[in-house]
């Protein structure tokens, strides 16, 4: 399965990361040498199996409702790029 | 032009839910703090941190599926919802994709006397984003700054089948669906806090094509009135540019009220691909069937059931039972008073009408207003056993409903007392007679006019306060005695 | 024997007897710190100034208990309140975390000293800690080769003696390769055994926490300190942990062991693949019954490894986007500019190739022919290693295909890099617990023997690698290094 620069693109803009041309060829190259790897798990049929997402056999883990005091804003500002009025300052949306 | 289209509706409803603390983290849920004074590292996407579930959450998700005669899965689990916005701060929320805790279901509204069954499709668990706050709008605003205390608030999103055919339908849903969640205790539905949200999905068709038209998502309806109005608008808009031969993008847009206005949000050259997968750091719910009985035998009584015993018990309309069921403050409000004054018409006319009017001039819940139950009730004693007139009662109530005094303070004070004794009465009459002949006259000729006159004149002197049907009839009978 | 030498155990009964304090032992653990570090290049962040004043603390209270005034290195990977914590990444340079991560704070509520930060592959990604953003760390059996990864830092430290004990994670082999490669002790713990919280995330259904010590007995004493349930890890789990320490008995009588043949496979170092069998040969003589087994979706492992694992990642490292910590681009003109400038900037050249990787492997169309793919075989496998342990009791493996490697030798090739994790990535898939134990050189090079036990069997490693450990001194050899 190879990748094309376009497909690179697509999934760049999603995973919101900025690559240069050289970088698009690059992941191009790399991600197709990588996945036609992973094809090899098309040799296994797996009709039927149950996909396993959680290892452990473990259900209803749950907490009280109960509060709890939260961090302090200027603690959990602290390492904040920008802040105004006690928020993150972001720059405009559109 | 509608006559040739029919509106499809379906909503996708919003609802917090009533916990204290958030769904994934132990901060409190409570409106209205300063801004980032309610979070943690959790709720904050802090790096490292992992999500623990609120047990009063899932309680609610299951109350709420009853209520709306959902199923309820047995096996359920969390997926990450990815996309990066600034007020998300994993960049993934935390939502159900494949296996919601409810399934299925339904609710039935009943507009101007027609019954409609609005399918429920699913009703899932998920959390909150924070808050943005522009300056200014969206479009121009040079920054934004981002608020991180509703990030982690428990939601329902409960979506409903594309069943609704008007905009009326569609409030009318989101009404009953409102009476349900405050009735279950799930929500607080305080639209105008955002604890309750809709987006409308809104397409037409010619009638009888089965297809349905292209849609639109409507965002931003933060009242029922907007609701309805976007709708109205937004099928009017696809309408006409059906008839003038446009195709209706599919696209989300947002509600301006006060341009009454819907507007595209610009489909983003961007398809939303939100890779769906497990959460890993959420182990699945298994739902076994006692918790389902145990919180079955939970449930407070239905708006439904509530409707039904008000129409069979006091012979009420569906139209008034509705109103009632709003929700549990009114009905107990109705009950109680109820319970003192065994009249439900006129309850139930008092609450709808005067009640209902000055706690909307005054955006109050019944719950915080100063008549009480037995203040409307002993009003209504008084005006039965005549102390009072209709009239009266009116200046009674608007009173009791800005001081909280009781009715009987009221009438003393404000010299109310009707005067329903004929004695004191028939004196005045036989002198306003007597000092109007010509009027007599006029009475005696045929003048219908000539009977108003004395009764002005009589209500004049008692300022109002004889008993009209009284005056009425001692009038009449002493006008025939002429 | 000099202080910075010695196990956790034999410092404690030092200070049990007052022959030693807190004091002397961190002042001689930051003298070898400053003496060696600089060839090794282990730490990213020393906290001497605290450590000191924390050992002083401990002196004066005068009670030691199991790691009370031990210094310990963590893997840079663990928040630690008031201390940078930077995953050795870019983006994360600057945070300085207000909490600590549970298994750091069990350390801590123990009275364990912290010395300092470990390198590490940047937030994990890597079989070689050339994948740091700020430096690679250096073998100490050969400053020319890596010491592994990710937990590379950490390997080093404790192979080097700069610290008695350190943590690391594990999500692909990570804790195992390493100590394999330094000639020191690692433990991943079955997943669940010891909370994720206040870790940074790589891959959440893989991450483990675990340790590194110079021998088996010091491992299972951080272990029982570290492991159990954690109200704020969902996936942590609530089974009693058992004294681990009570589990070295030395005997192995009976107990039953399976070596998979695909783990003795060409593509591994027949002179590693050497060193396993002669290990086993001494189980046998020490009374264990040793026999061939199948895992017959072990070449399958590694490519659903790559999928599930950076799919996850994919998420996990979303948040890095320059709005509430970390690194940010403030020339961007808006805020998606923002986040991608931010992130390019911020992650190296092996977390994006990840991240684009699982981000690909879970986009729209492709969710079933990969993602879904690899969970159904992440069943498989995990089957596997189930109806293995229905018979035995312990599997025993080479840690890794090869020695450490030459720095620089495997830059430039993912997927040869990858075929490090061929033989521990398993493991994780299943969610079980393994060790890497030193058992042999090659090139001068120390060899790990991987032991897996079934979940929640740690005691079964503990009480196998300790009998090995009495019957062999592979534990006691230490790189020779030039101290300038
Ligand atoms: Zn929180």
């Amino acid at each position: 399965m190879a990748l094309t620069i376009k497909e690179v693109e697509y999934v760049a803009q999603l995973a919101r990361l900025q690559l240069n041309e050289d970088e698009k060829q690059i992941f191009a190259e790399q991600l197709s040498s990588i996945l036609e790897y992973v094809e090899k798990l098309n040799e296994l049929p797996t009709d039927g199996v149950e996909p396993l997402a959680h290892i452990l056999p473990v259900y209803n883990v749950f907490r009280a409702d109960e509060i709890r005091p939260g961090t302090p804003r200027e603690e959990i500002l602290a390492n904040a790029p920008l802040v105004e009025e006690g928020q993150y300052k972001v720059p405009k949306i559109m | 032009m509608s006559k040739d289209y029919e509106v499809v509706i379906g909503l996708e409803v919003h609802a917090e839910l009533k916990t204290k603390s958030k769904i994934f983290c132990a901060c409190s849920t409570a409106f209205g703090a300063e801004p980032n004074t309610q979070v943690c590292p959790v709720c904050s996407g802090f790096p490292g941190m992992l999500p623990v579930l609120n047990e009063k959450a899932v309680d609610c998700a299951i109350k709420t599926g009853l209520a709306l005669n959902s199923e309820i899965a047995e096996f359920c689990k969390f997926d990450r919802k990815n996309y990066f916005y600034p007020d998300l701060p994993k960049a993934y929320q935390i939502s159900q994709y494949d296996l919601p805790i409810c399934k299925g279901g339904y609710l039935d509204i009943d507009v101007e006397g027609e019954r409609t069954r609005v399918g429920i499709t699913r009703a899932h668990l998920e959390e909150d984003a924070g808050k943005l706050v522009h300056q200014g709008d969206i479009t121009t605003t040079p920054f934004s700054l981002v608020d991180l205390n509703r990030s982690g608030v428990p939601l329902l999103e409960i979506v409903s089948e594309p069943d609704m055919r008007s905009a009326q339908q569609a409030r009318a849903y989101m009404e009953k669906l409102r009476s349900i969640l405050l009735f279950a205790d799930v929500s607080d539905c305080k639209m105008e806090e955002g604890s309750l949200r809709c987006d409308a999905n809104v397409s037409v068709r010619p009638w009888g094509e089965q297809k349905l038209g292209t849609r639109t998502e409507i965002k931003n309806l933060n009242s029922f009135r907007a609701l309805e109005r976007a709708i109205e608008y937004e099928a009017k808009r696809q309408m006409e540019a059906l008839e003038d031969g446009e195709v209706i993008v599919q696209e989300t847009r947002t509600w301006d009220e006060g341009k009454g206005v819907t507007r595209s949000m610009r489909s983003k050259e961007e398809a939303h691909d939100y890779r769906y997968f497990p959460e890993p750091d959420l182990p699945p719910l298994r739902i076994d069937r006692d918790w389902v009985d145990t919180v079955r035998k939970s449930m407070p009584e239905m708006p439904v059931q509530a409707g039904q015993r008000l129409m069979d018990q006091y012979g009420l309309s569906q139209y008034d039972a509705d109103l009632i069921t709003q929700s549990p403050q009114n009905l107990k409000f109705f009950d109680e008073t109820l319970a003192l004054y065994a009249d439900a018409k006129a309850v139930s006319n008092w609450m709808m009408g005067d009640l209902t009017r000055l706690l909307n001039q005054n955006g109050m819940e019944i719950q915080d207003a100063k008549v009480k139950p037995a203040l409307l009730a002993e009003m209504l004693r008084l005006m039965a056993d005549g102390t009072i007139s209709g009239k009266m009662a009116k200046t009674v109530f608007e009173e009791m409903f800005v001081s909280g005094l009781d009715p009987q303070t009221i009438i003393k004070e404000k010299g109310l007392v009707q005067i329903s004794d004929a004695n004191s009465l028939l004196p005045l009459i036989d002198e306003i007679i007597n000092n109007n002949p010509k009027v007599l006259q006029d009475y005696k000729n045929g003048k219908e006019k000539a009977f108003g006159f004395f009764i002005g004149q009589i209500m004049k002197a008692t300022k109002g306060q004889a008993n009209p049907e009284m005056v009425n009839n001692l009038l009449k009978e002493r006008l025939n005695r002429e | 024997m000099e202080l910075h030498q010695l196990t956790i155990h034999e410092l404690q009964e030092l200070l049990s007897r007052k022959e030693t304090s807190a004091l002397e032992i961190t002042q001689a653990i930051f003298s070898r710190i400053h003496a060696v570090d600089k060839q090794v290049r282990a730490f990213i962040t020393l906290t001497e100034e605290e450590a000191l004043a924390k050992a002083r603390e401990i002196d004066n209270q005068g009670e030691y208990g199991r790691i009370a005034g031990i210094p310990l290195g963590l893997k840079d990977i663990f928040c630690t309140r008031g201390v940078k914590t930077t995953c050795a990444s870019r983006i994360l340079e600057n945070f300085v975390p207000t909490y600590d991560s549970t298994a750091a704070g069990k350390l801590f509520a123990d009275k364990g000293i912290l010395a300092g930060k470990l390198n590490m592959d940047e937030f994990a990604m890597g079989s070689s800690t050339e994948q740091s953003a700020f430096f690679s760390t250096c073998n100490p059996w050969d400053f020319t080769r890596v010491p592994g990864g990710s937990s590379g830092g950490s390997a080093a430290a404790v192979a080097a003696d700069e610290v008695p004990f350190a943590l690391g994670t594990d999500t692909g082999g990570s804790i195992r390769q390493p100590a394999s490669f330094c000639g020191v002790v690692g433990l991943k713990p079955t997943y669940g055994r010891v909370s994720r919280w206040g870790v940074i995330a790589y891959a959440s259904s893989l991450d483990q926490v675990g340790t590194f010590a110079k021998d088996v007995r010091d491992c299972a004493l951080v272990m029982n300190i570290i492991s159990g349930k954690d109200p704020l890890d969902s996936t942590s789990v609530d089974l009693p942990v058992p004294d681990y320490s009570a589990s070295l008995d030395g005997n192995v009588k009976g107990m039953k062991i399976a070596y998979p043949r695909e783990y003795f496979q060409p593509g591994i170092d027949s002179q590693v693949q050497e060193a396993i069998k002669k290990a086993l040969i001494k189980y046998e003589e020490m009374g264990a019954i040793v026999d061939e087994v199948s895992l017959p979706h072990s070449e399958y492992a590694l490519p659903a490894y790559y999928l599930v694992a950076t799919a996850e990642a994919s998420a996990n490292l979303a948040r890095y986007d320059g709005v509430r910590y970390g690194l940010r681009d403030f020339e961007a003109a808006n805020v998606i500019d923002m986040f991608s400038r931010s992130r390019a900037e911020g992650f190296g050249e092996e977390v994006k190739r990840r991240i684009m990787l699982g981000s690909y492997a879970l986009s729209s169309g492709y969710y079933d022919a990969y993602y879904l793919k690899a969970l159904k075989v992440r069943r498989l496998i995990a089957d596997d290693f189930s109806k293995v342990f229905a018979k035995f009791d312990l599997i025993v493996s080479p840690t890794a295909p090869t020695v450490a490697f030459k720095i620089g030798e495997q830059i430039g090739d993912p997927l040869t890099l990858y075929m490090n994790d061929i033989l521990t990535v398993p493991i994780n898939m299943a969610g079980l617990p393994a060790m890497s134990i030193p058992c042999g050189f090659h090139e001068g090079m120390p060899v790990g023997m991987q032991l897996v036990g079934p979940a929640f069997g740690e005691s079964t490693l503990f009480k196998a690698a300790f009998a090995f450990e009495q019957n062999t001194d592979f534990h006691t050899f230490r790189p020779a290094l030039e101290v300038k």
